[in-house]
């Protein structure tokens, strides 16, 4: 099958890679880039285990072809920590027990970044509306929603 | 052998925890926070090939032929298989049942059963080829509903199956006709009769449920490799990696010392992942090509081809006297398990009616093949489907003789020293101190918010032992390593390594727990039935102990006194008493240091048939407000209690009520799998299946009992299983006292509820 040309930045750092048509940046992002901290549980969009930003944007990476992401900046769960420092919200994690198996921990760390960027200060209410897009099947959402929490206040410096 | 630590683990309820009860942060955590971790799908080996299976698009047919000529020939790729590339072992037996289940052989018996499969360069030549491969069938009649499977003219999946169990006078069942009934199982005790004649109310009444999935978010998969000389090496998510071992070793005539089973991070099991499926098809493979073949499902695989729980229909009645004492329990249960075989079905009748005292029980059971995906466990498998009646029944009960909820229920308590149908006789059990904790917590002395409904619901799980076999390592420098070949599903290595750590008497950060390969250790039994955390205390503690003698050995030695002369309390080794004579204080690390100059590697290995598991039990309280518009439940709050016997990491436990319920929670008002008319599933991908999301949901408040299991060293019982057992029936009990509309059959979704409440209205007139 014919493969593509694309370049494309993940986490800061520039990438060639050679793609199929029909590949989505998920492919693209744990096959050719081997960045396999992104994970696939259902290539439909409805598990949130891929998310990642495009351009600031959160996205499920199943749901984007290769293709189109030529050009694009692309953050994962590999660019959240710096170096040996751990963002807030996975410390909280690992603090308040916010995941289990860690499968969905990821997708859910990227969403969770992506919704206090945009909103620092969000209720329960809110971080459960705008994680629902983020299947856990471990935690029943409960310490994951507090871990959530803490670390927005924290981030908040409150 | 005789193990002093199965006889006496050394608990004491005085004895003070430094570790033990604290909430470390857990070792794998780290990882999995920054994308680190692997995974089965995350292991790359280079020269990978990329398998891919092709499965039935019928729910049961003959196979006639299967022309693999076309996908070969097609460039990149490297090999297929088919059934003739397995060992012939004869069906209707274990192994050559499990066989066809990884590939169909003869038959295909459910829709997205595997028939053939192909290893290629990448994944586009792979799916290619699959459909380069041409399968003649020869379509048969097929039957999903158990109950409809039960009957005289259901279409026959196995025509040498005859009833095993079967009894004259039961017309469900022959010995002499070809049947799909695998089982019956009888389990009762006293004289039903008689019982059912003291009642003042008797209650009858028939529930069915539907299968559901496991659920776990990381579909299955594995990479297979093989060795010029034969040995294979396999990475997969299990929940077994021993048992995935030596039935590999059954099914593909090869030595269990040249298979290598590697467990990976397990991206949830919950059961499921107790069965292997593509790992024997990517071994297959990659003999056939000498290069490591990675098989990854898609969710519709998962749905399709990985097994849900039992759908099932039970006939439950129940009598009691005006005080509540229940009088007698009868019960007729049919279990549906998919193609062959495996349901574990006779927990339910075991585990039904147990916590409450009863002395004339009679129950009935039918384990029914039929043409869907092979059941797998899933949390205290097939006990939640048969709770949800019997707790609906006690609820009724307690309302119609005007009784509270609990006190029913306290009124008929298991207590210590009680007798099973199952003819255990229990220990120190904790289901009153449950009761008790449910009664006085702050939801159940809450007034019930005007416009919802308020449910109670009990559970039990036995909990497990087992076969383990684990070594500890101490290093030069002190820390600790140990090594287990248990599955860590949600984070029992930290729980684990806490317990060493308190023995030991070290920082819980000096000890570190690795997940070993099936080469390294001896037999390790399935991580299920929550035995993991217990069984792992057990034989850990007891390496901890053997690695303290062996350090005092050494003190003994280094002081020049007799081994007597040494004790060990809160991680060092003294002098015994003041006539030993006066030396300076060793600990571990002291010790250890001296590893050379002493007598070399301080080690311990533990192998155990683990007894003493501690019976689990829990109540749960639920809120719910029903939108009779929309057909749509709501949880409002809700609250798990459960005896732990002693929570070793707190938010772990917590950690496992709350998804237990949540799990419960999509099981009771979702989660099926709906079929067509043509067998198919209709319902493989999450956006039709739904799970619960965290917008579904609120907080789940627990409330952990800590009654200690005496045959623990720190008395825990295990907590996996319990935690889904009353969810059902707890939102069924609720939506009952919301609406006066108690359901009797699951999921509880929004179109079915409807239909109930158009069917309740009518009634009403």
């Amino acid at each position: 099958m014919k493969k593509h040309h694309i370049t494309l930045t993940v986490n800061g750092d520039d990438y060639d890679a050679l793609v199929e048509p029909q590949q989505s940046l998920l492919d693209v992002l744990r096959d050719t880039l081997m960045l396999t901290g992104t994970k696939e549980g259902c290539a439909t969009g409805d598990c949130g285990a891929c998310s990642v930003t495009v351009d600031g944007v959160l996205q499920c990476a199943c749901l984007m072809l290769g293709v189109e992401a030529n050009g694009v900046l692309v953050e994962t769960i590999e660019g959240m920590a710096k170096g040996a420092d751990l963002h807030p919200l996975q410390k909280a994690f690992l603090v308040h027990n916010g995941l289990q198996c860690g499968i969905c921990t990821p997708g859910v760390l990227v969403a969770a970044k992506a919704l206090l960027e945009r909103n620092p200060d969000p209720t329960e209410i809110e971080v459960r509306y705008w994680l629902a897009g983020n299947l856990c099947r471990c935690t029943g959402y409960d310490k994951l929603i507090q871990s959530v929490l803490v670390a927005a206040k924290e981030m908040r410096g409150a | 052998m005789a193990h002093d630590i199965l006889e006496n683990s050394g608990f004491a309820a005085d004895r003070k925890l430094n570790i033990v009860g604290t909430n470390p942060i857990k070792h794998d955590g780290w990882d999995k926070v920054t994308g680190a971790a692997k995974f089965s799908s995350d292991v790359i080996l280079p020269g990978m090939l990329v398998g891919k299976i092709l499965r039935s698009p019928h729910a049961h047919a003959v196979i006639k032929s299967i022309d693999t000529s076309a996908a070969e020939k097609l460039a990149g790729v490297k090999a297929v298989v088919t059934g003739a590339d397995f060992p012939r072992i004869k069906e209707g037996t274990p192994y050559g049942d499990m066989t066809r289940m990884v590939m169909a052989q003869e038959k295909v018996y459910h829709e997205g059963h595997p028939v053939a499969a192909v290893a290629a360069t990448s994944e586009s030549i792979a799916k290619k080829a699959l459909k380069l491969i041409k399968v003649e069938y020869d379509v048969l009649p097929h039957v999903i509903d158990p109950v409809a499977a039960m009957q005289p003219d259901a279409p026959i999946l196995h025509s040498y199956m005859r009833t095993k169990g079967a009894k004259p006078g039961d017309p469900k069942v022959s010995a002499d006709r070809p049947s799909n009934v695998v089982e019956r199982y009888e389990l009762g005790v006293g004289d039903v009769e008689a019982g059912f004649a003291e009642a003042d109310v008797i209650i009858e009444r028939t529930f069915d449920t539907k299968p559901m999935h496991q659920g776990y978010i990381e579909p299955q998969s594995c990479i297979a490799s093989c060795s010029e000389e034969g040995e294979i090496e396999l990475w997969c998510c299990t929940q077994a990696p021993f048992v995935y071992r030596d039935r590999l070793s059954e099914i593909l005539k090869v030595d269990g010392s040249k298979i290598k089973v590697q467990q990976s991070e397990l991206g949830g099991g919950f059961g499921g992942k107790t069965a292997f499926y593509a790992e024997p098809v990517a071994i297959q493979l990659a003999r056939k090509t000498r290069r490591p073949v990675k098989i990854t499902f898609t969710r519709s695989e998962v749905f399709r081809g990985t097994g849900p729980v039992s759908g099932t229909q039970s006939r439950i009645k129940i009598g009691c006297k005006k005080d509540g004492t229940i009088t007698a329990a009868d019960a007729e249960l049919i279990f549906q398990t998919g193609p062959y075989s495996g349901s574990a079905f006779t927990n339910a009748p075991q585990a039904m009616f147990t916590r409450y005292d009863l002395k004339n029980v009679r129950t009935v059971s039918y384990e029914v093949v039929s043409n869907r995906p092979k059941v797998a466990s899933f949390r205290a498998p097939c006990v939640p489907q048969v709770v949800f009646g019997v707790e609906g029944i006690i609820s009724e009960l307690a309302n119609k003789i005007g009784m509270d909820q609990i006190d029913f229920r306290m009124k008929n308590a298991m207590a210590n020293g009680a007798r099973t149908i199952y003819a255990e006789t229990f220990g120190k059990i904790g289901f009153i101190e449950t009761l008790e904790a449910a009664k006085a917590c702050a939801h159940y002395r809450s007034p019930v918010p005007k416009g919802q409904g308020r449910g109670i619901s009990t559970g039990f799980w036995f909990n497990r032992g087992g076969e383990t076999s684990s070594t500890l390592n101490v290093a030069p420098d002190g820390s600790v390593t140990i090594t287990i070949g248990t599955a860590d599903v949600a984070g029992s290595r930290i729980s684990i390594s806490m317990m060493v750590a308190e023995e030991l008497g070290i920082p819980v950060d000096k000890v570190r727990a690795v997940l070993a390969d099936t080469h390294q250790l001896g037999f390790n039994r399935v991580t299920a039935g929550s035995r993991t955390t217990f069984s792992q205390g057990v034989v850990l503690v007891d390496c901890a102990r053997k690695v303290i003698k062996e350090m005092a050995e050494r003190a003994a030695r280094i002081w020049k006194v007799p081994e007597e002369g040494v004790e060990f309390a809160n991680g060092e080794f003294r002098p015994a008493g003041a006539n030993v004579g006066e030396f300076k204080p060793l600990t571990i690390a002291d010790i250890a240091k001296q590893t050379t100059s002493t007598e070399g590697a301080i080690a311990a290995r533990s192998d155990m048939n683990v007894t003493g598991a501690g019976p689990g039990f829990g109540c749960h309280i639920v809120d719910v407000a029903v939108d009779e518009e929309t057909g749509a439940v709501e949880i409002k709050r809700y609250t798990v209690v459960e005896d732990a016997g002693k929570a070793i990491h707190p938010l772990q436990v917590e950690g496992q009520f709350q998804g237990g319920a949540v799990q419960g929670i999509g099981w009771a008002l979702n989660e099926e799998y709906i079929f067509g008319e043509d067998g198919k599933m209709q319902n493989p991908g999450f956006l039709d299946y739904r799970m619960p999301v965290a917008s579904d949901v609120p907080n789940i408040d627990t409330i952990i009992v800590e009654v200690p299991n005496p045959r623990h060293p720190f008395g825990l019982r295990g907590v996996g299983e319990v935690p889904v057992v009353p969810t059902m029936a707890a939102i069924a009990n609720a939506i009952g006292d919301c609406i006066g509309l108690r359901p009797q059959s699951l999921p509880m979704s929004p179109p079915r509820m409807l239909q109930w409440i158009k069917e309740r209205d009518a009634a009403r007139g």
